[in-house]
């Protein structure tokens, strides 16, 4: 609650501190001097900051968000209809980060220096180095261009056409989750090694035990610690919206929302938003937190 | 009857800093019943010469040649399935620090049953009750309950008994202690001393105690051998190693002693010495013997250049060989 407090006055701070006049962008051109004194009046942005700031942090609490400058939305019916947008990607790009990390990361440690330990460092490598655009404008050329099998761009939700809805998914998917795999291979390699050489591996294998079971239980169960803190840390990044990647297949999600709320600056919108992510990171750190306690007991009680 | 018998057991590691020669043609052999000291400082290849027996140095990094029978089969050559079914029935093995030797995610109870389980078909709740036997055994009060808790609940002296539960599990014919004492306090290490010849008593376990302690060895041990640079420089009964030390390095290690009983002359006792210098680098160990660049004596000339072999000590008394590595025991006797 202390974080959400402090967090809601820097973004409020910020936002307002950002040169640049909603009213004038919102009227465009050409209006008389009596429209845009009734429209920032409307808006309550004739009132001194602080009178702004503590009407809508009231507002905020009980649920209400304000209305957007452009299209006179609510803010909160605009989060909403972003929301399944940016979930379905999060979690696909998730999924697929934890399917190239996980089995590449174990491989590398199983074999240190090997030749499948250089091919993924240097995969995980040119994956954290690429940039996300390059990666998406090459797979858009390749798949929708070239090759014609996959949909440029856009969002269908699952409800109305599956097939659509995957077919739109997987660029997007598949470029976030080749940078979040990269990071997390990293993580998978060092912790799954750290593990295989402690001491209580070697108490293992001293009780002959088959080597499978060593592996899974004393190795990669320890191992599991660092990947759930890594796996929460690029979950919460992917959460609070790629916007580049979600700019280039036009994914309606969070990302794309906050970058028009600041060209336009749609100050409602773009603290909600801001706001929305914070509660996200904090939601994503206790959830960390809980699967903690389950799985090292040296943290209970 | 003998149990286990090594016969010129050498390591090659491969570091950083180029091949080292941790041991060089290490020989010994352990009767049923009996206990084998073996001493050294730091870093003389006590620990690395056991990992070897079991299979349990990285196999990328090390060489391993020579034998090792135990009843009449050979460690070093039996093939991977065979090795784990000998980990456990056929040695048991304690680890130095009880702090890092459990994994800290799984309960006692597991630890131990997964290894009971390893060795024949056993019932998880038959191998429940037998691990609640073995922590009644190494004696830790409520072994019931101590199957359910966690490494971190216990302290250092309890977790090394579990440790040593594990060890005896399968009621192993040799049991391996690795240092099993030094990360404790004396009081625990006396009570886990007795516990472990309570069982080798009631079993008739080998046990091969590597230890610096010399305190230790005059204790538990039947055998002493004396181990620097990834040799035996000396080994022989413990009455003759600790009573008439015949290599030059033991000589310095009891002289680095305190002696309680030793007569305070003028109201003065006698100062401690020490062995001057460090252990050579297994990387680059001295040509000749491996003690020479810091051995107080050097009456021989060519040890220098030579390897002084083992040989039978003309003092030795007992129905085992006392033997040295060196050409100078009949110079500078100890005190």
């Amino acid at each position: 609650m202390v974080v959400l407090a402090g967090v809601s006055v820097i973004v409020f701070a910020l936002v307002h501190l950002v040169p640049g006049d909603p009213v004038r962008l919102a009227l465009g051109t050409r209006f008389s001097q009596e429209t845009y004194d009734a429209l920032r009046e409307r808006s309550g942005l004739d009132q001194p900051l602080l009178a702004q700031f503590s009407g809508w942090l009231g507002r905020a609490l009980s649920g209400d968000l304000g209305v957007s400058f452009r299209s006179g939305d609510t803010v909160t019916s605009l989060i909403a209809e972003r929301l399944p947008a940016t979930l379905t990607l999060a979690f696909a790009s998730i999924l697929v980060a934890l399917l190239i990390a996980v089995p590449l990361g174990i491989l590398s440690a199983l074999r240190p220096r090997s030749v499948v330990d250089r091919i993924a460092t240097v995969l995980s490598q040119i994956g954290i180095s690429v940039p996300e655009f390059w990666m998406a404008i090459v797979l858009i050329l390749v798949f929708s261009g070239t090759l014609g099998w996959l949909p440029s761009g856009g969002y269908v939700p699952l409800s109305e056409d599956p097939l659509g809805w995957l077919e739109r998914l997987v660029m997007p998917a598949v470029v976030t989750g080749v940078v979040s795999g990269s990071v997390i291979t990293r993580f998978v390699r060092s912790s799954v090694l750290e593990a295989l050489g402690s001491d209580h591996v070697r108490t293992a294998q001293a009780k002959g035990l088959p080597g499978r079971q060593v592996f899974t239980w004393h190795a990669l169960r320890n191992a599991l610690l660092p990947l759930v803190t890594v796996t929460g840390v690029q979950l919460a990044y992917l959460l609070s919206g790629v916007v580049v990647v979600e700019i280039v297949f036009s994914w309606p999600g969070l990302g794309q929302l906050a970058l028009q709320a600041v060209q336009a600056r749609d100050y409602p919108v773009l603290q909600g938003a801001i706001l929305l992510f914070a509660v996200v990171f904090l939601l994503i750190n206790l959830v960390v937190d809980l699967l903690y306690t389950a799985i090292d007991p040296r943290i209970r009680r | 009857m003998t149990l286990l018998e090594v016969e010129d057991l050498r390591v090659r590691l491969r570091t950083p800093r180029g091949p080292a020669a941790v041991v060089n043609g290490l020989s010994y052999s352990v009767g049923e019943g009996e206990t084998v000291a073996v001493v050294g400082e730091s870093g003389s290849g006590k620990s690395v010469s056991v990992l070897a027996l079991l299979g349990l140095l990285p196999a990328r990094s090390a060489t391993v040649t020579g034998r090792a029978l135990l009843h009449g089969e050979d460690l070093l050559t039996m093939p991977p399935e065979r090795l784990r079914q000998v980990r456990g029935p056929g040695i048991g093995m304690v680890f130095q620090d009880p702090m890092t030797s459990l994994n800290p995610v799984l309960t006692i109870g597991r630890q131990l049953v997964e290894g009971i389980r390893a060795h024949g078909e056993v019932s998880k709740a038959d191998a429940r009750r037998r691990a609640a036997e073995l922590l009644g055994e190494v004696g830790l009060p409520d072994p019931r309950g101590t199957l359910d808790r966690y490494p971190h609940e216990l302290s250092g002296g309890m977790r090394q008994r579990v440790v040593i539960a594990i060890a005896l599990s399968n009621s192993p014919s040799l049991l391996i202690a690795d240092e099993a004492t030094t990360a404790l306090d004396v009081t625990v290490q006396a009570q886990i001393i007795d516990l472990v010849e309570r069982l080798q008593a009631d079993h008739g376990t080998g046990v091969v105690w590597i230890t610096h302690d010399l305190g230790v060895v005059a204790g538990i041990a039947d055998r002493v051998l004396v181990m620097y640079g990834g040799r035996c420089v000396e080994d022989g009964t413990v009455d003759d190693v600790l009573e008439h030390p015949a290599h030059p390095y033991t000589r310095g290690l009891l002289g680095a002693l305190p002696d309680l009983a030793a007569p305070a002359v003028d109201g003065e006792v006698p100062d401690l010495t020490t062995v001057p210098g460090v252990p050579p680098a297994p990387t680059d160990l001295p040509p000749g013997c491996v003690f020479w660049p810091r051995c107080p004596v050097r009456s021989d000339p060519r040890c220098e250049t030579q390897q002084p072999p083992l040989a039978v000590v003309a003092a030795s008394t007992g129905v085992l060989p006392h033997r040295a590595a060196t050409w100078c025991a009949e110079e500078a006797p100890r005190g």
